[in-house]
Protein backbone atom coordinates (compact mmCIF):
# COMPACT_ATOMS: atom_id res chain seq x y z
CA UNK A 1 0.00 0.00 0.00
CA UNK A 2 1.64 3.65 -0.67
CA UNK A 3 0.87 6.86 -0.03
CA UNK A 4 0.90 8.84 -3.27
CA UNK A 5 1.77 12.47 -3.92
CA UNK A 6 2.17 14.74 -6.76
CA UNK A 7 2.41 18.72 -6.89
CA UNK A 8 3.64 18.97 -10.60
CA UNK A 9 0.33 20.92 -11.27
CA UNK A 10 -2.31 21.25 -8.81
CA UNK A 11 -2.19 19.16 -5.61
CA UNK A 12 -3.21 15.20 -5.33
CA UNK A 13 -2.81 13.14 -2.42
CA UNK A 14 -3.64 9.11 -2.94
CA UNK A 15 -3.74 5.93 -0.82
CA UNK A 16 -3.71 3.32 -3.18
CA UNK A 17 -3.18 -0.62 -2.89
CA UNK A 18 -1.93 -3.40 -5.63
CA UNK A 19 -4.85 -5.48 -4.76
CA UNK A 20 -7.66 -3.32 -3.74
CA UNK A 21 -6.88 -0.32 -5.75
CA UNK A 22 -7.81 3.38 -5.01
CA UNK A 23 -8.72 3.71 -1.37
CA UNK A 24 -8.64 7.74 -1.51
CA UNK A 25 -7.78 10.70 -3.53
CA UNK A 26 -7.85 14.15 -2.84
CA UNK A 27 -7.85 16.86 -5.81
CA UNK A 28 -6.98 20.17 -5.66
CA UNK A 29 -6.38 22.49 -8.79
CA UNK A 30 -5.12 25.52 -7.09
CA UNK A 31 -1.60 26.30 -8.67
CA UNK A 32 -0.50 28.22 -5.85
CA UNK A 33 -1.51 26.43 -2.70
CA UNK A 34 1.09 23.58 -2.06
CA UNK A 35 2.20 24.58 1.08
CA UNK A 36 -0.99 25.40 2.64
CA UNK A 37 -3.15 22.55 1.39
CA UNK A 38 -0.45 19.57 1.39
CA UNK A 39 -0.98 18.38 5.30
CA UNK A 40 -4.35 18.39 5.51
CA UNK A 41 -4.56 16.36 2.58
CA UNK A 42 -2.21 14.03 3.51
CA UNK A 43 -4.26 13.96 6.53
CA UNK A 44 -7.62 13.55 4.11
CA UNK A 45 -6.47 11.01 2.54
CA UNK A 46 -5.03 8.57 4.99
CA UNK A 47 -8.11 9.32 6.55
CA UNK A 48 -10.33 8.84 4.13
CA UNK A 49 -8.81 5.04 3.21
CA UNK A 50 -8.95 3.97 6.82
CA UNK A 51 -5.36 3.45 6.67
CA UNK A 52 -2.81 3.44 9.50
CA UNK A 53 0.53 5.04 8.42
CA UNK A 54 2.38 1.68 9.80
CA UNK A 55 0.30 -0.26 7.01
CA UNK A 56 2.14 1.85 4.04
CA UNK A 57 5.09 0.41 2.58
CA UNK A 58 6.32 3.12 0.56
CA UNK A 59 5.69 6.53 -0.84
CA UNK A 60 5.33 7.57 -4.30
CA UNK A 61 6.29 10.52 -5.39
CA UNK A 62 5.53 12.89 -8.67
CA UNK A 63 8.91 14.20 -10.03
CA UNK A 64 7.70 16.84 -12.34
CA UNK A 65 8.20 17.61 -14.81
CA UNK A 66 6.41 21.00 -13.12
CA UNK A 67 7.02 24.05 -11.83
CA UNK A 68 9.95 24.38 -9.09
CA UNK A 69 7.99 25.61 -6.57
CA UNK A 70 4.64 23.96 -5.78
CA UNK A 71 7.01 20.38 -7.29
CA UNK A 72 9.07 20.47 -4.27
CA UNK A 73 6.17 21.01 -2.01
CA UNK A 74 5.30 18.01 -2.61
CA UNK A 75 9.08 16.18 -3.38
CA UNK A 76 9.66 17.87 -0.34
CA UNK A 77 6.54 16.00 1.94
CA UNK A 78 7.65 12.64 0.43
CA UNK A 79 10.97 12.18 1.54
CA UNK A 80 9.98 13.58 4.91
CA UNK A 81 6.94 11.41 5.12
CA UNK A 82 9.30 8.74 3.57
CA UNK A 83 11.70 8.98 6.65
CA UNK A 84 9.07 9.65 9.43
CA UNK A 85 7.86 6.00 8.57
CA UNK A 86 10.99 4.28 7.73
CA UNK A 87 9.93 3.15 4.18
CA UNK A 88 11.19 4.07 0.53
CA UNK A 89 10.71 6.59 -1.52
CA UNK A 90 9.35 5.72 -5.52
CA UNK A 91 9.98 8.71 -7.56
CA UNK A 92 7.77 8.52 -10.63
CA UNK A 93 7.87 10.96 -14.09
CA UNK A 94 4.42 12.97 -13.32
CA UNK A 95 3.58 12.51 -17.10
CA UNK A 96 3.33 8.81 -16.65
CA UNK A 97 0.30 8.80 -14.58
CA UNK A 98 -1.46 11.17 -16.74
CA UNK A 99 -0.68 8.58 -19.58
CA UNK A 100 -1.51 5.61 -16.97
CA UNK A 101 -4.63 2.87 -18.59
CA UNK A 102 -4.41 4.76 -22.00
CA UNK A 103 -3.65 2.15 -24.86
CA UNK A 104 -3.46 4.79 -27.51
CA UNK A 105 -0.55 7.24 -28.81
CA UNK A 106 -1.19 10.46 -26.78
CA UNK A 107 0.85 13.56 -25.84
CA UNK A 108 1.00 14.44 -22.46
CA UNK A 109 0.86 18.56 -22.00
CA UNK A 110 1.28 20.09 -18.67
CA UNK A 111 1.67 23.86 -17.87
CA UNK A 112 5.10 25.19 -17.60
CA UNK A 113 4.24 28.75 -17.06
CA UNK A 114 5.87 31.74 -18.48
CA UNK A 115 4.51 30.90 -21.96
CA UNK A 116 5.92 27.24 -21.92
CA UNK A 117 4.49 23.70 -21.79
CA UNK A 118 6.40 20.39 -20.45
CA UNK A 119 5.33 17.35 -22.73
CA UNK A 120 5.60 13.50 -22.62
CA UNK A 121 4.69 11.73 -26.43
CA UNK A 122 3.53 7.67 -25.06
CA UNK A 123 2.87 5.01 -27.74
CA UNK A 124 0.89 3.06 -25.53
CA UNK A 125 0.80 0.62 -22.93
CA UNK A 126 3.05 -2.14 -22.04
CA UNK A 127 2.17 -5.87 -21.09
CA UNK A 128 2.09 -5.02 -18.07
CA UNK A 129 -0.26 -2.10 -18.29
CA UNK A 130 2.94 0.39 -17.66
CA UNK A 131 2.93 3.69 -20.17
CA UNK A 132 5.69 3.47 -22.55
CA UNK A 133 7.26 6.93 -23.12
CA UNK A 134 8.48 7.64 -26.25
CA UNK A 135 10.26 10.76 -25.64
CA UNK A 136 10.26 13.37 -23.38
CA UNK A 137 10.01 14.89 -21.18
CA UNK A 138 11.04 18.11 -22.64
CA UNK A 139 10.05 22.03 -21.93
CA UNK A 140 9.03 23.72 -25.28
CA UNK A 141 6.84 26.85 -26.46
CA UNK A 142 3.81 25.84 -27.01
CA UNK A 143 4.07 26.17 -30.85
CA UNK A 144 6.79 24.65 -31.41
CA UNK A 145 5.89 21.13 -30.30
CA UNK A 146 4.94 20.03 -33.91
CA UNK A 147 8.49 20.21 -34.51
CA UNK A 148 10.19 19.14 -31.44
CA UNK A 149 7.58 16.20 -30.60
CA UNK A 150 9.35 12.82 -32.66
CA UNK A 151 6.32 12.14 -34.66
CA UNK A 152 4.14 14.86 -33.68
CA UNK A 153 1.24 13.80 -35.41
CA UNK A 154 0.93 10.58 -34.58
CA UNK A 155 0.05 11.46 -31.03
CA UNK A 156 -3.58 12.96 -29.83
CA UNK A 157 -2.13 15.77 -27.36
CA UNK A 158 -4.03 15.88 -24.03
CA UNK A 159 -3.67 18.17 -21.55
CA UNK A 160 -3.47 17.74 -17.69
CA UNK A 161 -4.48 20.45 -15.61
CA UNK A 162 -3.46 17.92 -12.45
CA UNK A 163 -1.87 14.77 -12.22
CA UNK A 164 -3.46 12.46 -10.53
CA UNK A 165 -1.96 10.92 -7.56
CA UNK A 166 -3.94 7.67 -7.65
CA UNK A 167 -2.65 7.11 -11.11
CA UNK A 168 0.72 7.64 -9.92
CA UNK A 169 0.10 5.25 -7.41
CA UNK A 170 -0.93 2.51 -9.48
CA UNK A 171 2.14 3.05 -12.02
CA UNK A 172 4.19 2.93 -8.77
CA UNK A 173 2.78 -0.14 -7.60
CA UNK A 174 3.44 -1.73 -11.47
CA UNK A 175 6.85 -0.70 -11.28
CA UNK A 176 7.32 -2.31 -7.43
CA UNK A 177 5.76 -5.36 -8.84
CA UNK A 178 7.40 -5.94 -12.17
CA UNK A 179 11.09 -5.16 -10.65
CA UNK A 180 11.20 -1.64 -13.09
CA UNK A 181 13.29 0.70 -12.65
CA UNK A 182 11.88 4.03 -11.05
CA UNK A 183 12.54 7.20 -12.09
CA UNK A 184 15.48 9.35 -11.16
CA UNK A 185 15.08 10.74 -7.66
CA UNK A 186 16.10 14.17 -9.33
CA UNK A 187 13.44 17.18 -9.04
CA UNK A 188 12.74 17.08 -13.29
CA UNK A 189 13.05 20.82 -13.65
CA UNK A 190 14.46 21.09 -16.94
CA UNK A 191 14.83 24.54 -16.61
CA UNK A 192 18.06 26.33 -15.14
CA UNK A 193 17.38 28.29 -11.75
CA UNK A 194 16.76 32.49 -12.68
CA UNK A 195 19.86 34.31 -12.28
CA UNK A 196 20.79 37.07 -14.42
CA UNK A 197 24.36 37.19 -14.20
CA UNK A 198 25.80 40.88 -13.90
CA UNK A 199 28.31 41.93 -15.80
CA UNK A 200 29.88 43.59 -12.79
CA UNK A 201 29.09 46.76 -10.71
CA UNK A 202 26.89 49.55 -12.18
CA UNK A 203 27.90 53.23 -12.43
CA UNK A 204 26.08 54.91 -9.89
CA UNK A 205 27.35 58.44 -11.02
CA UNK B 1 17.33 17.34 32.22
CA UNK B 2 13.37 17.17 30.81
CA UNK B 3 11.72 19.58 28.86
CA UNK B 4 9.95 18.70 25.63
CA UNK B 5 11.96 16.79 22.47
CA UNK B 6 11.25 19.33 19.97
CA UNK B 7 13.12 19.11 16.19
CA UNK B 8 13.18 22.33 14.54
CA UNK B 9 12.98 22.74 10.98
CA UNK B 10 14.77 26.17 9.13
CA UNK B 11 14.58 26.26 5.30
CA UNK B 12 14.13 30.45 5.12
CA UNK B 13 17.32 31.91 3.10
CA UNK B 14 20.40 30.16 2.35
CA UNK B 15 21.09 27.71 5.23
CA UNK B 16 18.75 24.30 5.48
CA UNK B 17 19.13 24.15 9.40
CA UNK B 18 17.71 20.93 11.52
CA UNK B 19 18.22 21.47 15.61
CA UNK B 20 17.17 19.19 17.79
CA UNK B 21 16.47 20.76 21.73
CA UNK B 22 14.82 18.93 25.10
CA UNK B 23 13.30 22.22 26.38
CA UNK B 24 16.84 24.66 27.00
CA UNK B 25 19.42 22.20 26.13
CA UNK B 26 20.73 21.77 22.50
CA UNK B 27 21.03 18.12 21.68
CA UNK B 28 21.69 19.05 18.04
CA UNK B 29 22.50 21.80 15.44
CA UNK B 30 23.15 20.55 11.86
CA UNK B 31 23.41 23.47 9.48
CA UNK B 32 23.81 22.47 5.50
CA UNK B 33 24.66 25.43 3.44
CA UNK B 34 24.51 26.31 0.20
CA UNK B 35 26.30 29.62 0.15
CA UNK B 36 29.18 28.16 -2.30
CA UNK B 37 26.79 27.96 -4.73
CA UNK B 38 25.46 31.41 -4.70
CA UNK B 39 29.04 33.11 -4.39
CA UNK B 40 29.53 33.14 -7.80
CA UNK B 41 26.23 35.59 -8.44
CA UNK B 42 27.27 37.62 -5.43
CA UNK B 43 24.17 37.20 -3.39
CA UNK B 44 21.33 34.64 -2.26
CA UNK B 45 19.16 33.26 -5.64
CA UNK B 46 16.26 31.93 -4.40
CA UNK B 47 15.56 29.24 -6.74
CA UNK B 48 18.83 28.06 -6.29
CA UNK B 49 18.27 28.15 -2.52
CA UNK B 50 15.23 26.24 -2.83
CA UNK B 51 16.77 23.19 -4.85
CA UNK B 52 19.52 23.46 -2.30
CA UNK B 53 16.93 23.15 0.49
CA UNK B 54 15.15 20.56 -1.08
CA UNK B 55 18.40 17.63 -1.38
CA UNK B 56 19.98 18.88 1.66
CA UNK B 57 16.90 18.72 3.72
CA UNK B 58 16.32 15.05 4.50
CA UNK B 59 20.07 14.45 5.06
CA UNK B 60 20.32 16.83 7.61
CA UNK B 61 17.21 15.42 9.64
CA UNK B 62 18.69 11.82 9.64
CA UNK B 63 22.67 13.66 10.70
CA UNK B 64 20.52 15.65 13.46
CA UNK B 65 18.88 12.78 14.51
CA UNK B 66 21.98 10.98 15.01
CA UNK B 67 23.62 13.67 16.42
CA UNK B 68 21.37 13.90 19.23
CA UNK B 69 21.00 10.17 19.75
CA UNK B 70 17.07 10.18 19.82
CA UNK B 71 14.39 8.43 17.35
CA UNK B 72 11.31 10.16 15.63
CA UNK B 73 8.97 8.23 17.71
CA UNK B 74 10.50 10.01 20.90
CA UNK B 75 9.84 14.03 19.62
CA UNK B 76 7.66 15.76 21.24
CA UNK B 77 6.88 17.84 18.44
CA UNK B 78 7.74 19.56 15.27
CA UNK B 79 8.88 23.37 14.60
CA UNK B 80 9.04 24.51 11.51
CA UNK B 81 10.27 28.50 10.06
CA UNK B 82 7.07 29.96 8.25
CA UNK B 83 8.11 32.95 7.58
CA UNK B 84 9.39 35.87 6.92
CA UNK B 85 12.05 34.69 4.32
CA UNK B 86 12.18 33.80 0.88
CA UNK B 87 8.68 32.30 -0.37
CA UNK B 88 10.23 28.83 -2.37
CA UNK B 89 12.45 28.19 0.29
CA UNK B 90 10.24 28.63 3.03
CA UNK B 91 7.45 26.05 1.17
CA UNK B 92 10.23 23.31 1.31
CA UNK B 93 10.63 23.19 5.16
CA UNK B 94 7.19 23.69 5.17
CA UNK B 95 6.19 20.90 3.41
CA UNK B 96 8.43 18.16 5.02
CA UNK B 97 7.47 19.21 8.13
CA UNK B 98 3.72 19.00 7.82
CA UNK B 99 3.86 15.44 5.90
CA UNK B 100 7.03 14.31 8.61
CA UNK B 101 4.55 15.18 11.78
CA UNK B 102 1.38 13.13 10.16
CA UNK B 103 3.86 10.35 9.51
CA UNK B 104 5.18 10.31 13.11
CA UNK B 105 1.78 11.57 14.27
CA UNK B 106 3.39 14.37 16.69
CA UNK B 107 2.10 17.91 16.94
CA UNK B 108 3.33 21.03 14.69
CA UNK B 109 4.25 24.08 15.64
CA UNK B 110 4.78 27.08 12.63
CA UNK B 111 6.63 30.03 14.31
CA UNK B 112 8.51 32.98 13.52
CA UNK B 113 11.86 33.15 12.17
CA UNK B 114 12.87 36.54 13.33
CA UNK B 115 11.47 35.75 16.67
CA UNK B 116 13.67 32.18 16.80
CA UNK B 117 16.69 33.89 16.53
CA UNK B 118 15.60 35.98 20.34
CA UNK B 119 14.78 32.23 21.32
CA UNK B 120 18.39 30.96 20.26
CA UNK B 121 19.20 33.17 23.68
CA UNK B 122 17.67 30.23 25.87
CA UNK B 123 20.18 27.47 24.78
CA UNK B 124 23.14 28.96 25.76
CA UNK B 125 25.24 26.59 28.25
CA UNK B 126 26.18 29.27 30.69
CA UNK B 127 23.11 28.71 33.01
CA UNK B 128 22.30 32.45 32.32
CA UNK B 129 18.85 33.14 31.95
CA UNK B 130 17.39 35.53 29.28
CA UNK B 131 15.85 38.38 30.94
CA UNK B 132 13.31 40.10 30.02
CA UNK B 133 11.71 42.47 28.19
CA UNK B 134 14.68 42.43 26.51
CA UNK B 135 15.26 44.98 22.92
CA UNK B 136 16.89 42.35 20.11
CA UNK B 137 18.96 43.11 16.74
CA UNK B 138 18.49 40.75 14.19
CA UNK B 139 20.83 41.81 11.59
CA UNK B 140 21.57 39.09 9.10
CA UNK B 141 21.59 39.35 4.55
CA UNK B 142 17.75 38.67 4.38
CA UNK B 143 16.57 40.98 7.71
CA UNK B 144 17.44 43.98 9.70
CA UNK B 145 14.91 44.16 12.60
CA UNK B 146 14.79 45.82 15.96
CA UNK B 147 12.54 44.12 18.34
CA UNK B 148 10.92 44.90 21.66
CA UNK B 149 10.48 41.26 23.59
CA UNK B 150 8.19 41.61 26.43
CA UNK B 151 7.63 37.74 26.67
CA UNK B 152 8.95 35.30 24.12
CA UNK B 153 5.74 33.11 23.38
CA UNK B 154 3.47 35.89 23.36
CA UNK B 155 4.82 39.48 23.41
CA UNK B 156 7.08 40.79 20.47
CA UNK B 157 6.67 44.08 19.29
CA UNK B 158 8.41 45.27 15.65
CA UNK B 159 9.83 48.72 16.58
CA UNK B 160 11.27 49.17 13.13
CA UNK B 161 13.09 47.27 9.97
CA UNK B 162 15.22 48.12 7.21
CA UNK B 163 13.09 49.79 4.18
CA UNK B 164 14.97 48.70 1.41
CA UNK B 165 18.39 46.64 1.70
CA UNK B 166 19.20 44.33 5.10
CA UNK B 167 22.44 45.42 6.31
CA UNK B 168 24.11 41.87 5.52
CA UNK B 169 23.12 42.70 1.55
CA UNK B 170 24.98 45.96 2.12
CA UNK B 171 27.60 44.32 3.14
CA UNK B 172 27.59 41.53 0.06
CA UNK B 173 26.82 44.49 -2.40
CA UNK B 174 29.49 46.78 -1.43
CA UNK B 175 32.36 44.25 -1.21
CA UNK B 176 31.51 43.19 -4.47
CA UNK B 177 31.85 47.12 -5.53
CA UNK B 178 35.12 46.71 -4.05
CA UNK B 179 36.23 43.73 -6.05
CA UNK B 180 35.77 41.22 -2.95
CA UNK B 181 33.92 38.15 -3.02
CA UNK B 182 30.77 36.77 -1.24
CA UNK B 183 29.73 36.05 1.61
CA UNK B 184 30.65 40.21 1.81
CA UNK B 185 30.87 40.64 5.89
CA UNK B 186 34.27 38.53 6.65
CA UNK B 187 35.90 39.70 3.65
CA UNK B 188 35.09 43.74 4.33
CA UNK B 189 36.33 42.71 7.78
CA UNK B 190 39.50 41.06 6.49
CA UNK B 191 40.52 43.90 4.53
CA UNK B 192 39.04 46.50 7.35
CA UNK B 193 42.19 45.62 9.26
CA UNK B 194 44.24 48.42 9.61
CA UNK B 195 41.93 50.42 7.96
CA UNK B 196 40.68 54.14 9.27
CA UNK B 197 36.74 53.51 10.28
CA UNK B 198 36.69 57.64 10.58
CA UNK B 199 38.53 58.28 6.73
CA UNK B 200 35.87 58.91 5.22
CA UNK B 201 32.36 59.90 6.47
CA UNK B 202 29.63 57.65 4.90
CA UNK B 203 26.30 58.24 5.26
CA UNK B 204 24.51 57.34 8.44
CA UNK B 205 20.54 56.52 7.02
CA UNK B 206 17.80 57.70 8.39
CA UNK B 207 19.20 58.98 11.37
CA UNK B 208 18.60 62.85 10.91
CA UNK B 209 16.43 64.58 13.26
CA UNK B 210 13.85 64.54 10.14
CA UNK B 211 13.99 60.25 10.04
CA UNK B 212 12.92 60.39 14.26
CA UNK B 213 9.20 60.85 13.18
CA UNK B 214 8.35 58.43 10.89
CA UNK B 215 11.39 56.16 11.14
CA UNK B 216 13.07 56.21 14.32
CA UNK B 217 13.71 52.66 14.84
CA UNK B 218 13.66 52.05 10.91
CA UNK B 219 17.32 51.30 8.87
CA UNK B 220 18.12 52.30 5.19
CA UNK B 221 21.08 51.07 3.57
CA UNK B 222 20.59 51.88 0.39
CA UNK B 223 22.10 55.22 0.46
CA UNK B 224 25.11 54.01 1.85
CA UNK B 225 25.63 51.51 -0.71
CA UNK B 226 25.45 53.95 -3.26
CA UNK B 227 27.52 56.41 -1.36
CA UNK B 228 30.32 54.18 -1.35
CA UNK B 229 30.00 53.47 -5.33
CA UNK B 230 30.47 57.14 -5.97
CA UNK B 231 33.18 57.57 -3.60
CA UNK B 232 35.12 55.03 -5.53
CA UNK B 233 34.02 55.76 -8.86
CA UNK B 234 35.01 59.54 -8.22
CA UNK B 235 38.48 58.50 -6.51
CA UNK B 236 39.37 55.71 -9.31
CA UNK B 237 38.02 58.67 -12.13
CA UNK B 238 40.61 61.13 -10.17
CA UNK B 239 43.56 58.76 -11.01
CA UNK B 240 43.72 57.86 -7.39
CA UNK B 241 44.08 54.31 -6.29
CA UNK B 242 41.36 53.35 -3.65
CA UNK B 243 42.02 52.96 -0.15
CA UNK B 244 39.98 49.58 0.54
CA UNK B 245 41.15 49.04 3.64
CA UNK B 246 39.86 52.90 4.72
CA UNK B 247 36.55 52.59 2.35
CA UNK B 248 35.99 49.18 4.39
CA UNK B 249 36.69 50.62 7.60
CA UNK B 250 34.49 53.58 7.04
CA UNK B 251 31.95 51.69 5.65
CA UNK B 252 31.67 49.31 8.46
CA UNK B 253 32.15 51.85 10.83
CA UNK B 254 28.71 53.28 9.24
CA UNK B 255 26.77 50.44 9.28
CA UNK B 256 27.48 49.23 12.60
CA UNK B 257 27.04 53.03 13.52
CA UNK B 258 24.06 52.94 12.32
CA UNK B 259 22.89 49.65 14.27
CA UNK B 260 23.92 50.40 17.56
CA UNK B 261 22.33 53.61 17.62
CA UNK B 262 19.50 52.99 16.85
CA UNK B 263 19.59 49.73 19.16
CA UNK B 264 20.97 51.58 22.47
CA UNK B 265 18.24 54.41 21.26
CA UNK B 266 15.31 51.93 21.70
CA UNK B 267 17.17 50.35 24.91
CA UNK B 268 17.32 53.94 26.65
CA UNK B 269 13.92 55.57 25.28
CA UNK B 270 12.07 52.63 26.23
CA UNK B 271 13.59 51.71 29.35
CA UNK B 272 14.59 48.17 28.25
CA UNK B 273 18.61 47.98 30.04
CA UNK B 274 19.59 44.56 27.77
CA UNK B 275 20.27 44.18 24.15
CA UNK B 276 20.65 40.42 22.55
CA UNK B 277 22.00 40.64 18.92
CA UNK B 278 21.07 38.04 16.40
CA UNK B 279 21.68 37.00 12.25
CA UNK B 280 24.40 36.04 10.66
CA UNK B 281 26.42 39.73 10.53
CA UNK B 282 26.60 39.68 14.21
CA UNK B 283 29.90 37.57 13.37
CA UNK B 284 30.90 40.71 11.93
CA UNK B 285 33.84 41.52 14.55
CA UNK B 286 33.21 45.56 14.52
CA UNK B 287 29.17 45.24 14.89
CA UNK B 288 29.96 42.97 18.25
CA UNK B 289 32.79 45.26 19.27
CA UNK B 290 30.62 48.48 19.35
CA UNK B 291 27.86 46.28 20.67
CA UNK B 292 29.95 45.87 23.33
CA UNK B 293 31.08 48.96 23.72
CA UNK B 294 27.73 51.29 22.83
CA UNK B 295 26.23 48.61 25.64
CA UNK B 296 28.56 49.19 28.51
CA UNK B 297 28.93 52.82 28.22
CA UNK B 298 25.02 53.36 28.54
CA UNK B 299 24.51 50.52 31.22
CA UNK B 300 22.99 48.29 29.06
CA UNK B 301 22.72 44.14 29.29
CA UNK B 302 24.44 43.07 26.51
CA UNK B 303 23.38 39.39 25.59
CA UNK B 304 24.80 37.49 21.67
CA UNK B 305 24.57 33.53 21.55
CA UNK B 306 26.84 31.69 20.51
CA UNK B 307 27.66 32.78 16.87
CA UNK B 308 26.63 29.20 15.76
CA UNK B 309 22.78 29.96 17.19
CA UNK B 310 23.36 33.45 15.74
CA UNK B 311 23.22 32.51 12.01
CA UNK B 312 20.23 31.03 10.76
CA UNK B 313 19.75 27.29 12.16
CA UNK B 314 16.88 24.77 13.38
CA UNK B 315 17.86 24.79 16.87
CA UNK B 316 16.61 28.07 17.52
CA UNK B 317 13.36 27.13 15.88
CA UNK B 318 12.74 23.98 17.99
CA UNK B 319 13.76 26.14 21.32
CA UNK B 320 10.79 28.50 20.24
CA UNK B 321 9.04 25.86 19.76
CA UNK B 322 9.74 23.94 22.92
CA UNK B 323 9.17 27.37 24.45
CA UNK B 324 5.60 27.42 23.09
CA UNK B 325 4.84 23.63 24.19
CA UNK B 326 6.24 24.57 27.84
CA UNK B 327 3.92 27.34 27.79
CA UNK B 328 0.84 25.53 27.21
CA UNK B 329 0.53 26.83 23.64
CA UNK B 330 -2.16 24.68 21.11
CA UNK B 331 -0.38 23.22 18.23
CA UNK B 332 -1.05 25.02 14.85
CA UNK B 333 -2.60 22.81 12.82
CA UNK B 334 -2.11 21.84 9.08
CA UNK B 335 -3.30 24.73 7.21
CA UNK B 336 -0.38 27.29 7.55
CA UNK B 337 1.28 28.41 4.53
CA UNK B 338 4.75 30.11 3.93
CA UNK B 339 4.35 33.54 4.67
CA UNK B 340 7.04 35.58 3.30
CA UNK B 341 6.33 38.88 5.33
CA UNK B 342 4.83 37.16 8.39
CA UNK B 343 5.11 40.31 10.90
CA UNK B 344 7.18 39.52 14.29
CA UNK B 345 4.43 40.58 16.27
CA UNK B 346 3.20 37.23 15.02
CA UNK B 347 4.92 34.21 16.99
CA UNK B 348 3.04 31.03 15.92
CA UNK B 349 1.36 30.77 12.72
ZN1 LIG C 1 17.78 34.99 10.12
Amino acid sequence: MLLAIDTSAGTSVAVVDRDAGVLAELIETDTRRHAEVIGTMIQGALDEAGVAVTALSGVAIGMGPGPFTGLRVGIAAARAFALGIGRPVVPVVSHDAVAFGRADPILVVTDARRREVYWSAYSGTDAEGLPIRASGPGLSAPDALEAIVPGFASYRRLDAEVVSAASLGLVAELLYLHKRPFASSEALYLRSPDVTMSSGPKRVS
Amino acid sequence: MTGPLVLGIETSCDETGIGIVRGTQLLANVISSSMEEHARYGGVVPEVAARAHLEALTPALSAALAEAGVSLAELDAIAVTSGPGLSGALMVGVGAAKALAIAIDKPIYAVNHLVGHVGADVLRDDGTEIELPTIALLVSGGHTSLLLVRDLVSDVELLGETIDDAAGEAFDKVARLLGLPYPGGPHIDRVAIGGDPAAIRFPRGLTQPKDQHLHRYDFSFSGLKTAVARWVEQTRDAGIEIPLADVAASFREAVADVLLTKAIAACVNLGVPRLLLGGGVVANARVRALAAERSAAAGIELRVPPLELCTDNGAMIAALGAQLVMAGHAPSGLDFGADSTLPATIIQA
